[in-house]
């Protein structure tokens, strides 16, 4: 919409590929000579990449170019500089006690994210990636601990594992089937059972739990204290509070009573470093349980 | 029907051979052929014309500001108090921070640059719409850069005729001396351009005395490098070939410049018929143009603007100047080509022609949406808090009940501190009642309650928070909760919503 139409077209007469639409015209004017040669240059500049970089497929490897660049020796070389830079904290690591790490900002806030991320490769199998378990998988969150939520007993724990028989040191807290090995008859079981509901008052038979309570002082309490409150030292679970490993419904406390269970954790001393199962206890630690 | 024979029947007839069923081949005998024209074509070589006048002496100053501009800009101070860089200008990529003067953009803020780059783009088709392709004839790096290496060239070789003579000449160690000489030039205005722009992205004094020292960062001297490289090449020999063939604006822009926009015009109303004139003669039955060709020779990008606005044609004005001159020597009135439009060029052959508005739609249209990002990026600007909280719910596990019973909510709890100095806060809730808040790492952050704690100038720092409430005030799936951040010293507050969530009731 030229007001005026002036003299656009080309000052040199130049041929037109024929193409026309809402007249404008397709010229054909010819590609400048040096965009020819910037062409030639690519191409030249391919040569010396198939010189230098990996480029050809052979039938079982390839020409792997004067650099010998591979995509893994990059990520190695990438990992091996992120496990110098993390060196200087890892040693540190090593040789400080966990109270100093956790009291220490920067090694604490290291070993919170080293910690998480040997977590989520090595123990969120069971315990969750939000460690917050399953049945018979201890939830890591709260603050109710079997064998004790302090960091040396999360230490512990770690190292050497719970019922695991490759390690002499592991901690171990068999406790008596009471029905199977026939201490217990089953009437018995199921008033121990409403006792033990009692205590952390989901008990619906009064009586039972009254009858129960003579048999929970003799064989029970031993190990869960003579009111349920438990004893870590043993790994025996307190039984006063809403936190149930297998369930807090009476079959299953039946069941627990009548059968004994155990669950087994390896012990990791032997597959992960020292600073590792440090950075580890600091993390499971700082979940919001710890002691 | 058969398609192939309704096929055969449309089939266009050759005359002499049809009747026989022999089709003439479209084909010619070796030797015969033409030799093809070729598909490339050798640069022609401009070799623009010093000229004198009002636009000379205005693209003389815009390229001695925009320059300035860019060579000083980053040796600009601007005091940010001791936990803050004083350069005025500074992108820091490593602490991720962009600063400029007063104001200092995190990464989560790079809308402002979305605003920045919106306005960029409108206020470039507003001078489009008023100004044709002022953009690319006056401010353009590539014109300005462009402009420099031809006031060396033209200082080292000569104006045009000696530039032209000199190419032609045979080598000689004067022609050698002079081109070398040349290229040195270009060689060191490139590499400062260069050096110039890595000043931008670190402190500039201590960069300039690594970077003379050797010991700068390998990137700086990568960069300098490849920067000097496309400078020389762009500005010394690629020159009006990068807005020919390189650079997509023109493109752009010939979609937005209309009958309106001003752009150089050649008068021919007034020029035409052109043709050679004695000082004796009259200028009675012909043009005002003698076709001296000095507009073409002052040309950077070579057109005739004769021939009305061309692909290569950049706005730049210099033929006006060239034109003036020559229409002052021979005793006529200026403007022969000048700045117009089409228009008002249209105008004169009409009666009662309408003339180009001062302003119209598309003027008033791009302004109120230059405006409008303009006032809303400085709203957003004076607004900026200083402090802002994010508070990220736990989605793993979601809540934990305690061993007395007590539900636990664990949150992910950023203090964004954006004010240069270490401040120190302490944090309360509202809507879920007799809640203890904890916080990992306690004994070293914070040890009273409510939790004080500490966040360095112009940091942000994440905590993980515990909020655990009894298990009577639990009454509901899920809670609000709102967090509040007080700074203690100055009283200042940020607020977050959030959930507290619960069993399933």
């Amino acid at each position: 919409m030229m007001a005026e139409r002036q003299k656009t077209t080309a000052p040199h007469e130049v041929e037109t590929t024929g193409h026309e639409w809402d007249g404008i015209q397709e010229l054909n004017n010819p590609l400048p000579r040096w965009w020819l040669w910037t062409f030639y240059v690519t191409v030249i500049w391919s040569i010396g990449y198939w010189i230098v970089m990996p480029a050809w497929p052979l039938v079982s490897s390839y020409t792997e170019g004067m650099l010998g660049h591979t995509s893994r020796k990059a990520v190695m070389a990438e990992l091996s500089q992120a496990k110098s830079a993390q060196s200087k904290y890892l040693d540190r690591i090593r040789v400080s006690s966990l109270e100093k790490i956790r009291s220490n900002r920067e090694l604490l806030e290291f070993s919170l994210a080293g910690g998480r991320s040997a977590f989520m490769v090595n123990c969120s199998q069971c315990h969750g990636s939000g460690a917050a378990g399953f049945k018979g998988y201890p939830n890591l969150n709260d603050d109710d601990w079997l064998w004790g939520g302090s960091l040396k007993s999360i230490q512990t724990t770690i190292l050497h594992g719970i019922r695991f028989n490759r390690d002499e040191k592991t901690r171990q807290s068999p406790m008596p089937r009471f029905l199977l090995d026939g201490i217990l008859k089953e009437s018995q079981i199921n008033d121990v059972a409403e006792y033990v509901l009692s205590l952390s008052k989901t008990s619906a038979d009064a009586a039972a739990s009254k009858r129960g309570q003579k048999i929970f002082i003799e064989q029970c309490a031993a190990c869960h204290g003579p009111s349920g409150e438990g004893k870590a030292e043993l790994g025996a679970p307190r039984l006063s509070d809403p936190i149930w490993l297998y369930g807090g419904d009476k079959a299953a406390v039946v069941t627990s009573i009548s059968n004994s269970r155990g669950g087994v954790m390896p012990g990791w001393r032997n597959v992960l470093a020292p600073e590792t199962i440090k950075q580890l206890t600091i993390y499971v630690h700082s979940l919001g349980g710890g002691k | 029907m058969n398609p192939d024979v309704s096929d055969i029947s449309d089939r266009p007839h050759n005359d002499d051979a049809s009747d026989y069923g022999v089709e003439k081949v479209d084909v010619s005998a070796v030797g015969k052929k033409k030799k093809p024209e070729s598909q490339y074509q050798k640069r022609i070589k401009i070799h623009p014309k010093r000229v004198h006048g009002t636009y000379r002496t205005l693209k003389w100053w815009v390229m001695g500001v925009t320059l300035g501009v860019y060579y000083v800009t980053p040796w600009l101070r601007w005091d940010r108090g001791p936990n803050a860089p004083d350069q005025a200008v500074l992108i820091d990529f490593s602490a991720q921070r962009f600063y400029f003067f007063f104001i200092e953009i995190w990464p989560q803020e790079v809308y402002y640059i979305t605003g920045l780059l919106i306005m960029a783009a409108m206020g470039l088709f507003l001078l489009t719409t008023v100004m044709g392709r002022a953009w690319c004839g006056y401010t353009c790096p590539q014109t300005v850069w462009t402009d420099l290496f031809l006031v060396v060239e033209r200082f080292i070789e000569g104006d045009r005729n000696a530039r032209i003579k000199l190419d032609r000449a045979k080598a000689s160690a004067k022609k050698i001396f002079k081109k070398l000489s040349k290229y040195l030039i270009w060689l060191l205005i490139a590499i400062g351009t260069g050096g110039a722009w890595v000043f931008y992205f670190a402190d500039a004094p201590t960069l300039a005395s690594q970077l003379i020292n050797f010991n700068a960062p390998t990137t700086a001297y990568i960069t300098i490098g490849i920067l000097t490289a496309t400078t020389f090449v762009l500005g010394g020999f690629a020159r009006e070939q990068v807005c020919t063939y390189m650079c997509p604006w023109p493109r752009i822009q010939g979609a937005m410049v209309d009958e309106d926009s001003l752009i150089v015009t050649y008068r021919s109303y007034r020029g035409e018929p052109r043709g050679p004139h004695k000082a004796s003669d009259t200028w009675d039955g012909r043009g005002h143009c003698i076709d001296c060709n000095q507009c073409i020779a002052a040309c950077p990008a070579g057109i005739d603007i004769r021939e009305g606005m061309q692909l290569e044609y950049i706005n730049c004005a210099l033929c006006i100047d060239a034109c003036n001159t020559v229409m002052e020597k021979v005793d006529l009135p200026q403007g022969l080509i000048s700045y117009d439009t089409l228009r008002n060029l249209a105008a004169r052959n009409v009666k009662n022609g309408q003339k180009t508005k001062a302003v119209r739609p598309r003027i008033l249209i791009y302004t109120v949406m230059l405006a409008l990002v303009g006032l809303m990026m400085a709203y957003v600007l004076a607004t900026r808090p200083d402090l802002e909280i994010n508070v990220l719910h736990d989605r793993n596990p979601i809540f934990v009940t305690l061993s007395d019973g007590s539900i636990r909510n664990g949150y992910t709890f950023k203090i964004l501190n954006k004010a240069y100095q270490r401040r120190t806060f302490s944090l309360k809730t509202e809507g879920v009642k007799n809640v203890k808040l904890s916080i990992v790492g306690a004994a070293t952050l914070a040890q009273s309650s409510p939790p004080v704690f500490h966040v360095d100038p112009d940091q942000l720092r994440s905590f993980r928070l515990f909020v655990a409430a009894p298990p009577n005030v639990v009454t509901a799936d899920t809670t609000p909760i709102r967090f509040v951040l007080i700074d203690i010293d100055k009283g200042t507050q940020a607020a977050y919503k959030s959930i507290f969530r619960g069993p399933k009731r």
